[in-house]
């Protein structure tokens, strides 16, 4: 019984560890770029992010409207700044924009 | 099974092996089916220690004394459910509960990032199954639960009666699923260091497993001092005690860093300190479980000390330590921050105190805890320094955190105007004020500072976060006209971080209004007494009613039924007994079930009466001296006795031997009913401790608001929110031409 569990175990570990290298893989696009697109897709939602918080602090009344205009200028320059590099890695990536 | 137990750590330890390779090669080349193939090496160590889990708790369960630790630690008079968790009592069976969590929770988080982070996720994996390597190898190699010996014996020591104790079947997994935890954002920030990416992604991917990390540390953390309180029978419930402080010190790192890393993902900053956090939290989780294992500090929870076991970890720990700092210093350019503080009136900055204070005072509590072993590698004698020693610069800087806990919640990013900022501190000011007023005309309360600032301070908390409530629960209605109670729902709902860590700082504030209330305003009493006898304590007339004692095959318990009232008026009638387990000393038949000294299996079963404004708390010792002589008398009588029927022939022996031990068994009900009908004083620990039932009731609500954060967002409410709405940027210097991606609006609620 103990045999049986340990080799159906290790056959059982074997398929499922070897099956990646069993099946040929073609070429990925460059690791490179596509983590950049998604380091840029990351710090674009954490900027929408940090633009619905100033929102939330608006409505809720810790922000005055003058502050808030500020800092949500601010904010959406810089989004505006990540959307475009953001373009300019899927274009180099070969992703279609806006996607 | 055991030899399939056995042969399942090695190739448990084999796919580790083979995983590390396959990643690091799989990283340096490029290649992704050896990524793959190495990912599912630990989906394939989780399973094979999972099954290895499962044959060993079976083991247990029925009670198979051919397993080393089974015999060592288990008995068939051990209840059910305390022997399917008797396996994380011993070293061998934790360190396989540590492997299966570690596998388990490195599964999971390999598994939500296979298609994210694909430069940093081949590192991150090659160091979690690193220590997968580490771990599996000290199980199958130098504590190998699967030993067995033979002939079997044909009962088990049993299990340490200290942890006969519900919380105990809950609170080692939750503290190993925190430390292992706290290796997947230590494994993604090494991952992000050696790659080269250390934007804010990799934080994103792994905030839930710091949070998890969190939660379930503060939740271990919790269970513990609960057992403490009430089954050590000292009376408290932190005793500072190395291995409390060893779970205690990463909790306390990880709640900086998902402070802080909120800073980087809206600022840029904080790049150096962030990752030196996270790394720190990761190093600190393994110098916790180095201490429960290692014994080199005395503590009523670590394990026997095992020098095989301590070299590995110290190895360990140096290669954390070193590495870490190599890497940082090696990405010290990418690590810059892109941004400076706004105004040090802003959250961002009430943050960067809040983490200073936070990690001084893991660091005082570093230092204070490991100051027996740094005295005796200068001096060459270890200095013992207790829980004074810890609380002139644990309390303010906790007064300190407490503070900046309610502060950060209503000073916004960036700035604020002065003119908003009075108006958010008026309400909880005023709480504030209004409370310390108040108490400074309650006797005594200002006599005892840290409670007195202690309370107040908590009051603030709590009435920053219930403002933070009542306005964003305001400001939904009047967007969506939902009822109060919906508008509030929703608001939690659509901002659970938010919320979720206003709910904590609540739950933290009332756990230390407790905390403060219990230890300065305690009272406690000893007392030896005869049954009739009473004492008085804070007011309370404590009666000793009568004794009893219960004799089961498990144990033998003395105990005392206490009768509680004030101004002549009864509070509570509670039991509180010492129970005695037998040793295994097989030279005393009848002595060995009546054990008191060094080394023996006692356990104190409290006597508790909790409510919200008191606890009211018993402890026996139970004197059994005036019993020995019988006992002893005992002892040699069934010696001579048993030494008889054993030289029977075999066929008369088993039946003699029958009658013997029948014979036994009704002396030490007869010696059990003695205690009984002669009323011998017992000594007694008494306490009346005000509100310590909020440090329970503040911890759930801290959890809740834990589980609140760490919740995941209903389908779709994602895509919802991520719907664009086509307007293009208000920026206030808008570029020379429109990203393709239009910014998107803010959905509110």
């Amino acid at each position: 019984m103990a045999y049986v569990l340990v080799l159906a175990v290790l056959a059982g570990a074997v398929y499922l560890i070897s099956a990646p290298l069993r099946v040929v893989t073609r070429p990925a696009r460059s690791d490179h770029d596509a983590a950049e697109v998604a380091e840029l897709e990351a710090a674009r939602d954490a900027k929408y992010a940090e633009i619905r918080d100033a929102e939330l602090d608006l409505r809720t009344g810790k922000l005055s409207d003058d502050d808030h205009a500020a800092i949500d200028g601010s904010l959406r320059a810089e989004a505006v700044d990540i959307l475009h590099r953001l373009d300019r890695a899927r274009e180099t990536d070969g992703i279609p924009s806006g996607a | 099974m055991a030899p399939a137990g056995k042969a399942l750590l090695v190739l448990a330890l084999l796919a580790s092996v083979y995983g590390l390779f396959a990643s690091v090669y799989g990283a340096r080349t490029g290649r992704h089916e050896w990524v793959d193939s190495a990912r599912r090496a630990m989906y394939v160590l989780a399973g094979m220690a999972a099954i290895a889990f499962v044959i060993l708790d079976v083991a247990f369960i029925t009670s198979d004394f051919s397993y080393k630790i089974v015999a060592s630690g288990s008995s068939t008079t051990t209840p059910f459910l305390y022997r399917a968790a008797a396996i994380w009592a011993t070293q061998q069976g934790s360190l396989l509960l540590w492997v299966l969590l570690l596998s388990s929770w490195s599964s999971l988080a390999l598994f939500v990032t296979r298609h994210r982070v694909r430069d940093i996720a081949p590192y991150a994996q090659a160091v979690l199954l690193g220590f997968a390597v580490f771990f599996t190898a000290l199980t199958a190699l130098f504590a190998n639960p699967f030993n067995t010996t033979s002939p079997a014996p044909a009962e088990g020591a049993g299990l340490d009666p200290l942890l006969r104790h519900t919380t105990m079947m809950i609170h080692p997994p939750m503290l190993y699923s925190g430390l292992t935890l706290m290796l997947v954002p230590f494994s993604f920030a090494v991952g992000a260091l050696i790659s080269g990416r250390l934007g804010a992604e990799w934080m994103q991917v792994t905030r839930r497993f710091a949070l998890a990390a969190w939660l379930c540390l503060g939740i271990g953390v919790l269970l513990g001092m609960r057992w403490s309180y009430t089954e050590l029978g000292w009376g408290g419930y932190w005793a500072w005690d190395p291995v409390e402080n060893a779970a205690l010190m990463p909790w306390l790192v990880a709640t900086a860093y998902i402070h802080s890393i909120m800073i980087q993902e809206k600022r840029g900053m904080l790049k150096v300190w962030n990752a030196s956090l996270v790394l720190l939290a990761g190093t600190l989780a393994i110098v916790g479980d180095f201490l429960v294992r290692s014994g080199i500090l005395s503590s009523i929870h670590a394990f026997v000390s095992d020098p095989t076991l301590n070299t590995s970890f110290v190895a360990l720990i140096a290669v954390m330590v070193i590495g870490s700092i190599g890497l940082v210093t090696w990405r010290r350019e990418g690590l810059r921050t892109e941004a400076g503080l706004d105004s040090l009136v802003s959250r961002e900055a009430v943050f960067l105190f809040q983490n200073l204070a936070l990690v001084a005072l893991t660091a005082v509590i570093f230092w204070i805890t490991f100051f027996p072993l740094i005295s005796e590698a200068v001096t060459g004698t270890q200095v013992s320094v207790g829980p004074p020693a810890f609380l002139p610069f644990v309390v303010p800087l906790a007064l300190i955190v407490v503070a900046l806990a309610g502060i950060g919640p209503i000073i916004p990013w960036r700035r604020v105007s002065a003119a908003k900022l009075r108006r958010s501190f008026v309400f909880p000011v005023a709480v504030w004020l209004g409370t310390m007023v108040i108490l400074a005309f309650v006797s005594g309360v200002t006599r005892h500072l840290f409670a007195y600032l202690m309370f107040g301070f908590g009051a603030f908390v709590v009435a920053t976060v219930a403002q933070e409530f009542f306005r964003g629960a305001r400001a939904r209605r009047a967007m969506t006209g939902d009822s109060p109670p919906a508008a509030l729902a929703g608001l939690v709902r659509r901002n659970r971080r938010r919320y979720g860590g206003y709910i904590v700082h609540a739950g933290v504030a009332v756990a230390l209004i407790g905390v403060a209330a219990s230890t300065s305003f305690q009272h406690q009493r000893y007392a030896t007494l005869t049954p009739g006898q009473s004492v008085r304590i804070a007011g309370y007339k404590v009666t000793y009613v009568r004794p009893f004692a219960t004799a089961t095959a498990e144990k033998i318990s003395f105990g005392a039924v206490l009768s509680w009232s004030k101004g002549g008026q009864h509070v509570t009638t509670m039991r509180t007994s010492y129970g005695l387990y037998p040793s295994q000393d097989g030279l005393r038949p009848v002595g060995r079930f009546f054990e008191t000294g060094d080394g023996a299996s006692v356990e104190s079963h409290v006597g508790l009466q909790a409510g919200f404004t008191r606890d009211l708390w018993a402890a026996i010792n139970a004197n059994i001296a005036p019993l020995q002589s019988r006992i002893n008398q005992g002892d040699v009588l069934f010696s001579r006795l048993l030494a008889q029927d054993l030289a029977l022939p075999a066929a008369r022996q088993a039946a003699q031997l029958r009658i013997a031990y029948g014979l036994r068994d009704e002396l030490i009900q007869v010696l059990a009913q003695r205690y009984v009908s002669h009323p011998w004083a017992a000594s007694f620990k008494l306490e009346d401790s005000p509100l310590v039932t909020w440090l329970w009731i503040g911890a759930i609500i801290a959890a809740l608001g834990g589980l609140t954060a760490l919740w995941p967002m209903p389908p779709g409410a994602s895509r919802r929110r991520r719907r664009a709405a086509g307007l293009r940027p208000r920026a206030t210097a808008p570029p020379d031409r429109s990203p393709s991606e239009p910014i998107r609006e803010p959905e509110l609620v």
